[in-house]
C-alpha cells in the first residue's frame, strides 16, 4: 500500500511539484501560500528561493519554463496583482517546460489587505484555472496543471483559498516523475512579445481557450454526481466540502477546472436538476457565466460575495432550516497585537510622543494603525508607504507632510519599497522614510529576504545593505538607530523630520520571535517604587497589567526584557532582573 | 462511526498549532480519515484564534460548524466563553484557567467578563485547571498545553501509550522528556 500522510494543503501542493518533477520554485511568501516554499525545501530536486516580490518569482519561473524544466510560482491572492505583469503577457507566450502559478486567495480576510478573487484576474488574463477542494486533490491538480500546462501550452493557475492552504487531510505519497528536460529553441514569433507578434499569438491564446472549454466537457476533474435530482449543486473548491456537509443526498457538478467552464456539461447538468444553485465563495464567477448562457439558476441571491461560507450557512439558506444555535457570548474582541518585546512598539511609542502620522505599509507593523499606539494612518499595499507620502508632499508642499513619516519594514522595503525610495530622490522629496528592520519577513512567520545573508534553501549568502543602498541612491542623511533605544530616536526623528531634505531612519532590532535570540533578562516592577502614572501601560505590552491597587504586574512568561517599560518609568519602578 | 469534532481555541502565540498537530497524529494513526484546520499569520501575533480537528470514516469539510464540537479545549477563559457555542449540548469543554488580556482590555476600552467558569458550567460540562501554574512546577511554563492534552485524553478513545508515543514524535526532541511528564500531570489531574 502507498504511504499515505497528514499534510497541510500548501504541504501538499509542495509534494505534488515535487511528484510533478518540478526542478525550479520561486516565491515571496504571504499569507496564506507561505508553506508551500517552506515545503519544498525538503526536497533537494527542486531549486527553490524566495525572490524579492512576485513579480520576480514569476518571471523567474517563466525563465526556467522557457528553458525547458517544469517551473512554479506561488503567491498570495495580492502577490498577483504585483505578478500580474509578466502573467497576462505570458498567456500570450505559453510553455516549453509546464508552467503553475500557484495563487492562494483569502476568503474572510484573515490576513489580507481585500478579498480579491483570482479567477476574476484569471479570466481577464485568459489564464486556465484548476482549484482542488483538500489535501489529496491539492496534490494531485499540481501534477495535474503541469501535464495541462504542456498539453495547452499555457500558464496554468492553481487557485487554493485559506481554508484549504492551512487545512491538513489525508494525502497519497507517490514516486517523482523524472521529466526530461524540452529543449530550447529559438523562436521570438512565439516568444518576443512586441505588436506584430502578439497580434498572431492573442488569436492563438482564444482558440486556446476555446478548445480547452470544449475538452473540460470530458475532463476527470469536472465530476458530476447524480442523487437526487430535486437540488442540484455547482461548485468547487472548498465549497463543495460544505455542500457535501450540508447537502449529502444533492446531484453535485464539482468543478476542478473552474476557467474555461464546460458549457455542455453544465447545461446537461441543470437540465436534469429542479432547482439549480452554484455555490463559490467571492465573486459570482461561475453563476454569471451560467446565467449568460440563459440557464436558470440562483447564486449570489441567496449566498454572499463576503467571507467563507459553511454548511450551517448552506442548511439554513438553501433547505430553509431553522437551526436551534445558541447564541454567541458578547465578549471584548481580541484583536491580534504587537508581541511583547516587539522593536515596533518601541518606534511607534517614539512616534506618538512627537505626534507623528505614519503612511503605513504591510507587515506586522500595520498594527500600529490600532489604539493604543495609533500612529499609521494608511495602509494600501506593499511598498505604498513611501509613494503615498510623497504623493502627500507633493500635494500639499514639504510642510504639510513635517509632522508625518513613511514606515516600512526590510523585507517590504526590497520588494517594492525600493522603487518608491527611487522616485522619492529623482523628484526631490524632503519626506522621511523609517525602515523599522527586524532582519526578518515577521508576518508571515519569518522568512529570509536579500538582506539577511541566508537564502530559502539554508545557504549563506550576499547581504544587501540597506543603509548602502540608500546611500547609493544619492540619499545623504542616513541614520541607523537601535529601535530600543528611546532617547536616540526621538531625538533623530525630531531632526531628520524637520529637515528640508529626503531623509532615512532605519530602525534596527531582531524581530523578537526569531529564532537563535537569546533573552537574558526580564522586567520586574519595584512596587514601592510604583506611583501607578500608567506610562508603562501606555505601549499596550500584553506583559504588563494592573494589579488591583493600581501599581503594576509584568507576567515573566512573557517579558523578553526588552526594557521598553523601564525606559519610560520615570520613578525607577521597573528594574531588570537577569534569568 | 460519526465523526468526532474537536476544536482548540486560544490565544496566538500559545501553541494550538502544535495541540492541534499531535491531536491529527494521534487520529491518524488510529486508522481515521482526519481533516485539520489552522489559522496562520496575522492572527498569530496574539489574537484569538481556533484550530479545528475532525475523524472519522469520512469527513467532509475542515471545520466545526456552530453546535457541532464534541471537545473544545480553551488554553485561555475569554476564549472559552467566545466559542462556548460551538459546542454540542452534551460537548464537553477542558479550560486551562488563566486570564489573559486582550488589548481591548488593557486600553479600558472592555472589560474582562467575571465567573466565566461558573458562567460556563452552569451550561456545560466544564473542566477546568491552572495548567500554567501545573507547568511551573515543571519548570517549563511552555508545556502547560501538553497538560491540556493530558486531561482531553481521558475524554477520547486512544491508550496512554498512543499519545505518549504521538507526542514523542511531534515535539521538538530537547523537549520530550518535559512534555511527556506534562501529558502524565495531566492525564491523572483528569481522572
Amino acid at each position: 500500500m502507498a504511504e499515505t500522510k497528514i499534510m497541510l494543503g500548501n504541504e501538499a501542493i509542495a509534494r505534488g511539484a515535487y511528484e510533478a518533477g518540478v526542478k525550479v520554485s520561486a516565491a515571496y511568501p504571504g499569507t496564506p501560500s507561505t508553506e508551500i516554499s517552506e515545503n519544498i525545501i525538503k526536497y533537494p530536486e527542486i531549486y527553490a528561493e524566495w525572490s524579492p516580490n512576485e513579480k520576480v518569482a514569476a518571471e523567474v519561473a517563466i525563465g526556467a519554463s522557457l528553458s525547458g524544466v517544469r517551473a512554479m510560482a506561488s503567491m498570495k491572492c495580492v502577490g498577483l496583482n504585483v505578478a500580474s505583469d509578466p502573467l497576462y503577457t505570458d498567456a500570450y507566450i505559453g510553455v516549453n517546460g509546464g508552467l503553475v502559478v500557484v495563487v492562494a486567495d483569502d476568503p474572510g480576510l484573515y490576513s489580507s489587505q481585500n478579498e480579491q478573487d483570482t479567477r476574476c484576474i484569471a479570466r481577464a488574463a485568459m489564464i486556465p484555472v484548476i482549484e482542488p477542494s483538500d489535501s489529496a486533490e491539492a496534490k494531485e491538480f499540481t501534477k495535474l496543471a503541469f501535464e495541462l500546462s504542456e498539453k495547452y501550452d499555457t500558464p496554468i493557475i492553481l487557485r487554493t483559498t485559506t481554508r484549504l492552504a492551512h487545512s491538513q487531510g489525508t494525502v497519497e505519497l507517490c514516486e517523482r516523475q523524472e521529466i526530461e528536460d524540452k529543449p530550447y529553441e529559438r523562436n521570438p514569433q512565439k516568444n518576443v512579445m512586441m505588436p506584430g507578434n502578439a497580434k498572431v499569438r492573442h488569436i492563438f491564446v482564444e482558440e486556446r481557450l476555446n478548445k480547452m472549454a470544449d475538452d473540460a466537457n470530458t475532463m476527470e476533474i469536472n465530476k458530476v454526481e447524480y442523487n437526487d435530482t430535486s437540488i442540484g449543486v455547482i461548485t468547487s473548491g472548498i465549497p463543495y466540502q460544505y455542500v457535501k456537509e450540508a447537502l449529502p443526498n444533492a446531484s453535485v457538478l464539482k468543478l476542478g477546472l473552474v476557467h474555461p467552464l464546460p458549457k455542455k456539461l453544465i447545461e446537461e447538468f441543470a437540465s436534469k436538476v429542479d432547482t439549480l444553485y452554484i455555490v463559490e465563495e467571492l465573486e459570482p464567477v461561475i453563476e454569471e457565466q451560467v446565467k449568460s448562457w440563459g440557464i436558470k439558476a440562483i447564486g449570489k441571491e441567496i449566498f454572499t460575495v463576503q467571507g467563507e461560507y459553511s454548511a450551517n450557512m448552506l442548511k439554513e439558506r438553501i433547505l430553509g432550516q431553522k437551526l436551534e444555535l445558541e447564541a454567541a457570548e458578547k465578549v471584548p474582541a481580541r484583536p491580534p497585537i504587537l508581541c511583547p518585546g516587539c522593536p515596533h512598539r518601541s518606534v511607534y511609542t517614539v512616534m506618538k510622543k512627537l505626534k507623528l502620522h505614519a503612511a503605513g505599509d504591510i507587515g506586522c507593523y500595520t498594527l500600529g494603525a490600532v489604539p493604543p499606539l495609533s500612529v499609521v494612518d494608511t495602509t494600501v499595499c506593499m511598498g505604498a508607504s513611501i509613494s503615498t507620502l510623497h504623493g502627500m508632499e507633493k500635494a500639499k508642499g514639504k510642510d504639510y507632510i513635517k509632522n508625518w513619516v513613511a514606515v516600512i519594514g526590510d523585507s517590504t522595503f526590497l520588494h517594492t519599497g525600493i522603487n518608491s525610495l527611487m522616485n522619492m530622490v529623482y523628484n526631490k522629496a524632503t519626506g522621511t522614510v523609517v525602515i523599522l528592520d527586524n532582519s526578518t519577513t515577521g508576518m508571515t512567520g519569518h522568512q529570509d529576504h536579500a538582506a539577511t545573508g541566508k537564502t530559502l534553501m539554508g545557504d549563506t549568502t550576499y547581504m544587501i545593505n540597506i543603509y548602502g543602498v540608500c546611500k547609493a541612491m544619492g540619499i545623504e542623511h542616513v541614520y541607523e538607530v537601535n529601535a530600543f533605544d528611546i532617547a536616540e530616536l526621538e531625538k533623530v526623528l525630531k531632526r531628520e523630520v524637520a529637515r528640508d531634505e529626503i531623509s532615512v531612519v532605519i530602525t534596527k532590532s531582531r524581530c523578537v520571535l526569531l529564532k537563535g535570540n537569546v533573552f537574558k533578562e526580564k522586567c520586574v516592577p519595584v512596587s514601592d517604587k510604583c506611583k501607578k502614572c500608567g506610562a508603562c501601560l501606555r505601549p499596550g505590552c500584553p506583559a504588563i497589567t494592573k494589579n488591583e491597587d493600581g501599581t503594576i504586574k509584568i507576567d515573566q512568561t512573557m517579558c523578553n526584557g526588552c526594557g521598553l517599560c523601564m525606559q519610560l518609568c520615570k520613578f525607577g519602578a521597573i528594574e531588570k532582573v537577569g534569568v | 462511526m460519526e465523526t468526532k469534532n474537536i476544536m482548540i481555541v486560544g490565544v496566538g502565540g500559545q501553541g494550538t498549532l502544535l495541540t492541534s498537530r499531535i491531536l491529527g497524529g494521534i487520529t491518524t494513526k488510529a486508522g481515521f480519515d482526519v481533516k485539520l484546520s489552522e489559522v496562520h499569520g496575522m492572527a498569530q501575533r496574539g489574537g484569538s484564534v481556533v484550530t479545528y480537528v475532525r475523524y472519522g470514516e469520512k469527513v467532509t469539510e475542515p471545520i466545526v460548524e456552530e453546535g457541532q464540537a464534541d471537545l473544545l479545549i480553551a488554553f485561555e477563559r475569554l476564549e472559552a466563553l467566545r466559542y462556548a457555542h460551538f459546542l454540542k449540548k452534551d460537548g464537553v469543554m477542558i479550560i486551562n484557567d488563566q486570564r489573559i488580556d486582550p488589548i481591548t482590555v488593557v486600553t479600558g476600552v472592555a472589560e474582562y467578563p467575571e465567573g466565566i467558569i461558573e458562567k460556563l458550567s452552569a451550561k456545560y460540562k466544564v473542566i477546568s485547571v491552572d495548567a500554567m501554574a501545573e507547568a511551573l512546577k515543571l519548570g517549563n511554563s511552555k508545556v502547560f498545553n501538553t497538560i491540556i492534552i493530558g486531561l482531553a485524553a481521558q475524554h477520547m478513545d486512544f491508550s496512554k501509550d498512543e499519545w505518549l508515543h504521538v507526542i514523542e514524535e511531534k515535539v521538538p526532541a530537547k523537549t520530550i522528556e518535559i512534555n511527556k511528564k506534562a501529558f502524565e500531570v495531566g492525564y491523572n489531574l483528569g481522572k
